[in-house]
């Protein structure tokens, strides 16, 4: 640990306080157009696709749909496609746990052994996802593919039956979707990291904390806020992916993405929307309870 | 403890984050690999021999070159929507006091933390009841990414003012600048570098996405629409040659950006 160098950090520079800033109707005109754009295609569209979902299903694309506030949509979707929401829930879990394990080494080299490679660190953790998620998500296919060689070397060493696969399982979504996305676990555990004070590391050592103790103690609760942003943003999305599952699982590994995709294209859109209201209640539950630990300002 | 076990202990974390990153790249290898394959069967999972023909000849797959360019030219022009949005609302949020800065924060984050299959259905859902199943396409992709991206950009440049020192434009002004020319000469060119990353990032999550813009993308392809329907029937390897070249570029992009930096840097300590 390096602090007797002199290598402290300097304070940041103080941000202006909300006494500094300007009352009057500037603030609204500069907020106007982006919230104007998110209003009309954001939020209007979640609040019409929660009628949407009641709507009468026995409708269609070409001769409409009847509003009849049919709520037996909700209980007809739940308990058709419960068992893929239920899964989807379990692999974007896993993935997460497994983005932790992951993340929580690479942040914690990248803020504190890095020394002057941080910054190329941190580019090296961004530059693969400037390759398109289908082409990454692909080239999974061919390493984990039944002619691939990691299927051989596994089987060439008896770990594996001479009819084992990896391609096609839940294994190989849930690999994806921790490749996938890791880095939305690596860099909010970053940014939380890099703003400990390293010599918070020395206080733990000159008070004969074990390292082990010195993180659990001080690193850990930390770096909590970052653990926890990570987690909602690496568990969302992937709850409601469905490339991976496609792509690397087979139809036993469908997701509820596979589910809402496969409802549009067949045109059964009530059915749809209730499932997207379903998964999206239960992600404005996890904000809204992060938000009521952490706070409006910290999410943005 | 011995000096080997010491050493190992102290370098453990960061062998293993080193190990971590060397994964990630792991599937980019194989796609620049497989860019110079030339595969002997349709469905090519092995690498049977190296050819330049994919480099030389990046069109030949039957439209891919076209998506390419719509992709290109949504992302461009969803790049500069977004980008301009969100800057003003990131000085808004950070300049100025209003009431409800709590709801703003909450529906600037919210499209992030949506998944994409519920903003993609939840638009297709009002395009099509609003009676404008008819047009999607070009325009209704736009509007789809503008959206996704602006929260994007709102993040970054607002991290990015939020870390200016007030005291460089309180400078500006006790220098006798109006309002006007502190923000044009002090303010604007130290955020600049905030806005560059965030139209990066912009273009970046545009021609990336697939997920939403198959939804309302009505007749149109985009890049990674061809690359799914591609997927059905075997990868050419010109898509790892498109995939390869998106790499390069953004490495390109972001070592010139931190090589600029540092020399600014430098000269303004000479």
């Amino acid at each position: 640990m390096s602090v007797a160098d002199g290598t402290a950090p300097v304070s940041a520079p103080v941000a202006p306080g909300v006494s500094d800033r300007r009352r009057g109707i500037t603030g609204y005109l500069l907020l106007a157009p982006a919230s104007l754009w998110l209003g009309l295609f954001f939020v209007i569209p979640l609040v019409s696709l929660v009628g949407t979902a009641l709507y009468d299903p026995s409708g269609s694309l070409e001769t409409g749909y009847a509003m009849t506030g049919y709520v037996g949509n909700y209980t007809a979707v739940l308990q058709d496609y419960s068992q893929q929401f239920l899964r989807s829930l379990g692999y974007a879990g896993l993935a997460t746990i497994a983005c932790m394990v992951l993340g929580y080494p690479l942040a914690y080299a990248i803020a504190f052994k890095a020394g002057r490679w941080r910054n190329l660190m941190l580019v090296a953790v961004i530059a693969p996802f400037f390759t398109s998620f289908l082409i990454r998500t692909l080239s999974w296919q061919l390493i984990l593919a039944d002619q691939g060689w990691v299927v051989d070397v596994l089987q060439s060493l008896h770990l594996m039956g001479s009819d084992g696969r990896l391609l096609a399982t839940p294994l190989a979504v849930i690999t994806g979707l921790t490749y996938n996305f890791l880095p939305f676990m690596v860099l909010p555990l970053y940014a939380s990291l890099e703003k400990i004070d390293p010599r918070l590391h020395e206080a733990g050592a000159d008070l004969y904390a074990a390292p082990f103790t010195t993180f659990r103690k001080v690193t850990l609760p930390l770096s909590l806020p970052g653990l926890v942003a990570g987690t909602l943003l690496t568990f969302i999305p992937a709850a409601g992916d469905y490339i991976n599952a496609e792509l690397l699982g087979n139809t036993r590994t469908q997701m509820v993405g596979n589910v809402i995709q496969n409802l549009f294209d067949g045109g059964s859109y009530p059915e749809a929307a209730a499932l997207s209201v379903t998964l999206m209640s239960v992600i404005v539950v996890m904000v809204l309870v992060y938000i009521w630990r952490a706070g409006t300002e910290e999410l943005v | 403890m011995t000096r080997i076990g010491r050493w190992v202990s102290e370098h453990l974390v960061l062998g293993i984050g080193l190990l971590v990153l060397l994964y990630m790249f792991v599937p980019i290898f194989i796609v620049v690999l497989m860019s110079f394959n030339d595969p002997l069967s349709r469905v090519g999972y092995r690498f049977d021999g190296f050819t330049l023909d994919n480099w030389l000849h990046p069109c030949e797959p039957n439209g891919m070159c076209d998506a390419v360019l719509l992709s290109v030219q949504i992302g461009v022009l969803a790049t500069i929507g977004a980008t301009l949005l969100g800057t003003l609302m990131a000085f808004g949020l950070v300049r100025h006091r209003f009431r409800g800065r709590g709801v703003a924060n909450v529906f600037t984050f919210l499209p992030m933390a949506s998944p994409e299959i519920v903003m993609g259905s939840s638009l297709l859902a009002l395009f099509v009841s609003a009676g404008f199943a008819g047009v999607l396409g070009f325009w209704t992709i736009l509007i789809a990414h503008v959206m996704f991206c602006l929260s994007f950009v709102v993040v970054t440049v607002k991290a990015r003012l939020t870390g200016l020192d007030p005291r460089l434009e309180q400078a500006a002004m006790d220098l006798y600048a109006n309002e006007w020319q502190t923000f044009w000469r002090v303010t604007f060119p130290l955020v600049f570098p905030g806005i560059l990353s965030a139209a990066l990032l912009s273009f970046s999550l545009s021609f990336d996405d697939f997920i939403i813009t198959n939804l309302n993308s009505g007749q149109e392809v985009t890049f990674p629409m061809y690359v799914w329907g591609a997927a059905q029937r075997g990868i050419p390897a010109q898509i790892n040659v498109v995939g390869s070249v998106m790499f390069l570029l953004a490495l390109v992009l972001v070592v010139a950006g931190e090589l600029g930096s540092r020399r600014r840097r430098s000269r303004a300590l000479a």
